[in-house]
């Protein structure tokens, strides 16, 4: 299927998405936790039960390397075609709904199965990863400015618990993205797990404050029906509530398991090499720069960026927050990572291993000028005496 | 009184127009400009900020 349209002199542009139809897999990612349950009641391999992280893990990152990168962008004459193209949309609204079932059904296998502390484990943390990949869905979403679009995201939000997201991703990320203020922009010399310590209060924090404000103007308190941070909570308190009473105590263990690399394992793992050390400048008048390309770390890599629904192509999502992801733009000469995101995600659980690769990105970023660079403040001069004589190099990202 | 006003995020389409306003920002309809605070992003992007807001003519849009 293509799409034509006029150029600006009067030619026509032709344009045929080749991942077109493989966007619909989005539709089967969420499912790997029931696939790899039946398989394993099938045939009786509890070795099943961690399918999921398998191939998210090591099956992804080893696809991403077999096939070429895929830098190709829609020219921009047929950008509001594609983007009217409601098929794209469909695909994430359906998402939606897969992810309710995938968390029941696995809830409901914990519940009624006889399964060995290892196998809940591994079930707990493959739907962790498949609810990472909701908040993924959630974040395509709710930069969207449509009501049903905006109500999904809060939706698929709340399956992990995760509502408050919608607030601080879209009014707090996207504004101080890049700079200290930001605790979603990861620091050089920050490992995962303080990043993690910082960046989760201080959604939770920042979410709140913002709709306090907001909720202010409307002359209302916070403990409103129209907060937007409570509203998702409304669907995921009786959720799991509903879970725990159906399936037991053993919902306790589970959920908490599942939610949690939901949160830490995608979604601070995400957050957390994103911008790993670049910063917007200080204006004169006291304001940073406006977000840049060159201010997010971009990966062309085709697997887990069918996943992602694109979000590895970051650069364009921050200065364009509202293209939809059928849209995004790869561009020459960005801060670029080795490999996808699932590859990068395990390397961050390494601090040692992730330093080694990425610290010396982020000085040849800089050109190795410290003062460009989003440091933790105590490692600094550390940093800078390790990596001293990086100054030479050749700024290469901007 | 003078006239209602147009400002334009420059990131994204977003208008803010003092005659209506925005409801759910919190801001009545008849809101001046000068009544938003600086810190207010754009609600539609988050890219840019209210100092960052292009005016636009505001012939369109006369004091009723």
């Amino acid at each position: 299927m293509s799409i034509e349209a006029l150029s600006a002199d009067g030619r026509s542009v032709r344009y045929t998405d080749r991942r077109r139809w493989l966007w619909s897999l989005s539709l089967a990612w969420p499912l790997l936790p029931v696939g790899s349950c039946l398989l394993a009641i099938q045939t009786g391999h509890a070795a099943w039960y961690w399918a999921t992280l398998v191939i998210w893990y090591l099956i992804v990152p080893v696809i991403d390397h077999l096939l070429p990168p895929d830098a190709s962008n829609p020219p921009p004459e047929v950008v509001p075609q594609l983007d009217a193209d409601r098929y794209y949309r469909y695909l994430t609204y359906l998402t939606v709904p897969i992810h309710y079932l995938t968390l029941v059904y696995s809830a409901y296998v914990v519940g009624t199965q006889d399964l060995a502390w290892y196998s809940i484990l591994g079930l707990a943390l493959s739907v962790g990863v498949v609810n990472g990949l909701a908040i993924n869905t959630g974040h395509e979403l709710g930069h969207k400015t449509t009501t049903p679009e905006r109500w999904l995201a809060k939706t698929v939000l709340a399956v992990v618990g995760y509502g408050h997201f919608f607030i601080e991703h879209n009014k707090g990320h996207h504004k101080d993205v890049a700079t200290p203020e930001d605790p979603a922009s990861s620091r050089m010399g920050e490992n995962i797990y303080r990043f993690a310590c910082r960046e989760i209060p201080g959604a939770m924090r920042r979410a709140w404050s913002s709709e306090k404000t907001r909720l202010a103007r409307c002359e209302s308190g916070p403990w409103t029906l129209k907060n937007e941070v409570l509203q998702p909570l409304l669907l995921t308190v009786p959720l799991y509530a509903a879970l725990i009473y159906a399936f037991g105590w053993v919902m306790l263990p589970f959920l908490f398991i599942q939610a949690f690399w939901g949160w830490f394992g995608i979604l601070s793992s995400a957050n957390y090499i994103e911008h790993y050390g670049l910063m917007r400048q200080r204006l004169a008048n006291g304001r940073y720069e406006p977000c840049q390309p060159y201010h997010s770390w971009n990966s062309n890599h085709v697997m887990s960026n069918l996943i992602l629904f694109n979000l590895q192509r970051h650069s364009d999502h921050h200065a364009n927050p509202t293209r939809r992801y059928q849209s995004l733009r790869a561009f020459d000469k960005l801060p670029e990572f080795p490999s996808g995101y699932p590859l990068m995600f395990m390397i961050a659980l390494l601090p040692p291993l992730w330093f080694a690769l990425m610290d010396r990105r982020v000085m040849a970023w800089a050109g190795g000028d410290f003062s460009r660079i989003n440091v933790l403040a105590e490692k600094r001069a550390k940093l800078a005496a390790r990596h001293a004589g990086a100054g030479e190099q050749v700024p290469v990202a901007r | 009184m003078t006239a209602y006003r147009r400002y334009r995020c420059p990131g994204c389409s977003y208008v803010f127009d003092e005659r209506t306003g925005d409801a759910h920002e919190g801001f009545k309809p008849g809101t001046r400009w000068e009544a938003v605070p600086d810190d207010w992003a754009c609600p539609q992007c988050a890219v840019r900020e209210k100092p960052d807001f292009e005016p636009l003519p505001a012939g369109e849009n006369p004091v009723p």
